[in-house]
């Protein structure tokens, strides 16, 4: 798999944290801007993606540092999760709850279930597209 | 009443640990519980014979309306008394005849499922539930059928049963769905007081046949009849109670029940009537020729379920009293009969009646017992069964129609009656001594206890009509007759008339057809060869055709290439769209062209030639770039209509999926032109169907809105009540956050796939 190219290999050091950090910016600003857990996951996933490309399996799979599938469980329950504190306040399963924190020296954050929604659907992206590609790179060798 | 039928699953359920613990008193104590459920229902009877009905409802789903809800009338009271009565006879039986059996415990849980679904049935108010329970009984009695499932003979009748009632259900379920529609209601207590609805509702024909489908294939009537006696397979307690006292009788039950919305009309008493009759009459006169002896029994079994269907058909009150009469002195009759069959194989060893005789001696009180319902079921004077027969007489002679033609069959059939009972009665135990396997003794009081009380009852309720009458028959047939009193009542004495010559007549002829049974029999050799061409023929026909086109069918389909996968789904959906187009008279709107943009035009000439160099590229990485650069301008369009967000998401899929085909296509030989010319111009036929069917979707899609839009509600909506300005993630997130919470888990689910089909594969290789 390993394409040997000098280039390809400096470039995928660098554009890896920077196109991590980009999905994160998508992630977060999804909410109002063009964005969301679904693109960004996608983002992050073609970065491990060109990281795989340019080193090689083991590589790779060092530097996700986590197993795709557990990605893939992990983000299903935390979006699962998401739906539950709707309940508690005696709403319908996945009613949006949102909370305001005041962070000091940055102003008001706001907090939500949709935020960790998002996370969930951005890890599951991540761990489907990691999954399929990891295990069809895997089985030419 | 929802906890008298729920505990007999929840008993089902532990009884295993309860045989474990009681060893080989299990059967005395699982048979408490049918004992205390026969006390709680005998606590309506006052109720009910004052005339009342009762209905219990218990909210199950209040939210949509959804309720348990239970009936309680004279007709469902009288088979709840027969089932949890008679069963707690069989188990107890049961525990004894089947003692050491290592499935036992099994063989309590499903018979004690099948009570409490049999109660069910028979108590449900609502038709769903009922439904729900008819199924359960054909289920259970499947397992049971196949008790010894090592014996692949036990294994094609249980499925054949099961076959035949589910098959018959299924029809059932169109017809109640039909009956709730036409009747207004899913409660049979509603559903009855709306006969004339029921009866003139244009449904009223589909729903009846749809019906007495369910009915004829569970009661076992012709030309659906041939299962019953191969159920026999299963052991003998189970055919006493399934395949006699109660579940055939279930489609006795739902004609019964029903008579008041479906009853009355002439179809209806000709179906019944003439089907009911000839059923009775072919029952008995296989039972005739028959010589195991539970076949004769199942046979004469089949009888009384055509003599039942046929006394509702006819449908006069003094046949609904009858029917009623019938049904009780079959039951006790019956199941006192089979389990005395299961003594005879139990103590003596002995299937078959050519195997015995003489055995009074060894087995007197089985033997007295054997006479006393063999008596009842010749219907000769005092017993239940004599009753029974002159009421049955007595309607068939009063029928509103054909009355030549029953009174003939019945006549035949009460000749042949009586010889059966003979063959019953007196072929085991009198005569000369004849060797049985094992060496006979009378049986121990667990398996004597049931045909004790049900002959004994027989001869009381013989003696003294009125106590089965005023007691619950009366009620019985009122339910039956809509809630309406009958006028008739029973007893032993009617005076000198037809009936009563007729019943000598069949005595007498009966018995001498008796004395010459075994010269009867090789006279009747030829029923064998036109058998071959019976219904049970054309039930194994009907099976070795599924099979034969479901191979031909899964040749077909299941071919293992992937081109043919694709080419049967596009061409399906492409048909299945266009003729449904057609039906709706779908038109596509006018193309607008000249409203198209210069750019657009630019973008589209681009989409073009990539998927013309797609299609025509002679390499493979060729043709996967030219998709990526397809998939581009289709982002760049959603980007021209200000989608951004889906914009993006389509670059960003383009991109994996032209790296995915990178990854696949790295392992693939090198491109070959391998199919001829005409392969090729049919799958660009097929292409072109697929494509073309999509895009005349998509135009007639835009032009055909019959609802407002709801786009507005979400850009309006998104910033107050969600919270944030990008629409489409509020959509996603917020609004329809379930939607997407699916689409993931698919997403995951294929993942997996692919991991599990790429990693096993390569385990298979090692």
């Amino acid at each position: 798999m390993n394409m040997h190219s000098l280039i390809l290999r400096t470039a995928g050091h660098f554009l890896l944290p920077l196109l991590l950090l980009f999905s994160l910016f998508l992630l977060f600003r999804g909410h109002n801007e063009p964005g969301g857990g679904f693109i960004a996951g996608l983002v992050a996933g073609a970065a491990f993606v060109l990281y795989l490309f340019s080193m090689d399996i083991a590589a790779a799979r060092k530097v996700l540092w986590i197993d795709p599938r557990s990605l893939m469980g992990g983000g299903m329950t935390l979006a699962v999760l998401s739906g539950v504190p709707g309940i508690f306040r005696g709403q319908a399963f996945f009613t949006a709850q949102w909370w305001e924190l005041a962070v000091p020296g940055l102003g008001k954050m706001k907090l939500s279930t949709v935020l960790l929604f998002d996370i969930g659907v951005y890890l599951v992206v991540i761990g489907a597209v990691l999954t399929i590609m990891l295990t069809l790179a895997e089985a030419e060798d | 009443m929802l906890y008298a039928i729920l505990s007999t699953f929840v008993l089902a359920a532990f009884s295993p640990w309860v045989h474990r613990l009681a060893g080989r008193y299990s059967g005395w104590v699982l048979a408490l519980l049918p004992a205390a459920l026969f006390v709680y229902f005998a606590s309506f009877l006052p109720a009910i014979n004052a005339g009342e009905t009762v209905v219990i409802v218990t909210p199950w789903m209040p939210g949509l309306d959804i309720q348990l809800s239970f009936l309680v009338d004279g007709l469902s009271l009288l088979f709840a008394l027969l089932i949890s009565g008679i069963g707690f006879f069989i188990i107890s039986y049961a525990g004894r005849y089947l003692e050491g059996d290592r499935d036992l415990g099994r063989f309590y849980v499903v018979m004690l499922s099948f009570m409490g679904s049999m109660l069910g049935l028979v108590l449900a108010d609502n038709l769903i539930a009922m439904f729900v329970f008819w199924e359960l009984t054909s289920v259970t009695s499947y397992l049971l059928i196949g008790y010894r499932n090592e014996d692949p003979k036990a294994r094609k009748a249980a499925l054949q049963g099961l076959i035949v009632t589910v098959g018959g259900g299924l029809a059932l379920l169109a017809g109640i769905v039909m009956l709730a529609i036409a009747g207004g209601s899913y409660e049979l207590s509603e559903i009855l007081n709306s006969g004339d609805a029921v009866r003139e509702h244009a449904l009223y024909l589909p729903m009846l046949i749809l019906i007495l489908l369910g009915a004829f294939t569970k009661s076992a009537q012709v030309p659906f009849h041939f299962w019953l006696p191969n159920a026999m397979a299963a052991p003998t307690p189970v055919s006493a109670y399934l395949h006699s006292a109660t579940m055939v009788k279930a489609g006795i039950y739902l004609l019964a029940r029903l008579n008041p919305s479906l009853g009355g009309t002439e179809v209806w008493f000709t179906v019944l009537a003439l089907f009911g009759a000839v059923t009775m009459f072919l029952g008995v006169f296989l039972s005739f020729r028959s010589t195991g002896i539970k076949s004769v029994l199942a046979y004469s079994t089949i009888m009384a379920l055509g003599t039942l269907t046929m006394l509702i058909g006819i449908g006069t009150e003094t046949a609904l009293l009858a029917a009623m009469t019938f049904l009780l002195a079959h039951s006790l009759y019956k199941g006192a009969l089979f389990l005395i069959a299961g003594i005879l194989d139990h103590e003596a060893g002995v299937k078959d009646f050519l195997q015995t005789g003489g055995l009074r001696g060894a087995l007197p009180i089985t033997s007295a017992l054997a006479m006393l319902s063999a008596l009842s079921l010749a219907g000769v004077v005092p017993m239940l069964g004599f009753v029974a027969k002159e009421a049955m007489l007595e309607s068939v002679l009063e029928a509103p129609g054909l009355v030549p033609v029953l009174t003939l069959l019945a006549m035949a059939s009460a000749i042949l009656g009586v010889a059966v009972a003979a063959i019953v009665g007196i072929r085991p135990w009198f005569g000369p001594r004849v060797e049985t396997p094992k060496r006979p003794h009378e049986a121990p009081p667990a398996l004597i206890a049931g045909p004790m009380v049900m002959a004994g009852l027989g001869l009381v309720f013989g003696l003294g009509p009125g106590l089965a009458d005023g007691g619950i028959l009366a009620a019985a047939a009122r339910a039956v007759n809509g809630g309406v009193p009958v006028e008739t009542y029973l007893s032993l004495w009617h005076g000198l008339n037809w009936p009563l010559a007729i019943s000598a007549l069949a005595l007498v002829t009966g018995l001498l057809l008796y004395s010459r049974w075994d010269r009867a029999r090789e006279r009747l050799a030829w029923v064998d060869i036109a058998a071959r061409f019976g219904p049970e023929r054309g039930y194994d026909r009907l099976m070795d055709g599924i099979v034969r086109i479901s191979e031909w069918q899964t040749r077909l389909l299941q071919s293992g290439y992937l081109r043919y996968y694709i080419m049967f789904i596009v061409l399906a959906t492409a048909v299945m769209v266009g003729v449904t187009a057609q039906i709706f008279d779908v038109s596509a709107g006018p193309l607008r062209l000249q409203d198209l943009r210069f750019y657009e035009l630019a973008i589209l000439a681009v989409m073009g030639a990539s998927a013309l160099f797609a299609v025509l590229s002679q390499s493979r990485l060729g043709a996967v770039a030219a998709l990526g650069a397809f998939g581009f301008t289709v982002a760049l369009t959603y980007v021209m209509f200000s989608a951004a967000d889906v914009g993006i998401t389509q670059i960003l899929v383009e991109t994996l999926t032209v790296i995915l085909l990178v990854l696949v296509l790295f392992r693939l030989p090198g491109f070959l032109g391998l199919s001829p010319r005409l392969i090729k111009l049919r799958d660009a036929a097929v292409a072109m169907a697929g494509g073309g069917m999509v895009m005349l979707l998509l135009l007639s899609t835009h032009n055909a809105r019959e609802f407002p839009s709801i786009a507005w509600y979400f850009i309006e909506e998104a910033v107050p009540a969600g919270q944030g300005r990008n629409v489409v993630n509020v959509i996603l997130v917020d609004f329809r956050a379930l939607d997407t919470l699916g689409e993931i888990f698919v997403l995951a689910l294929a993942a997996v796939g692919v991991y599990a089909m790429i990693r096993f594969r390569a385990e298979d290789r090692k």
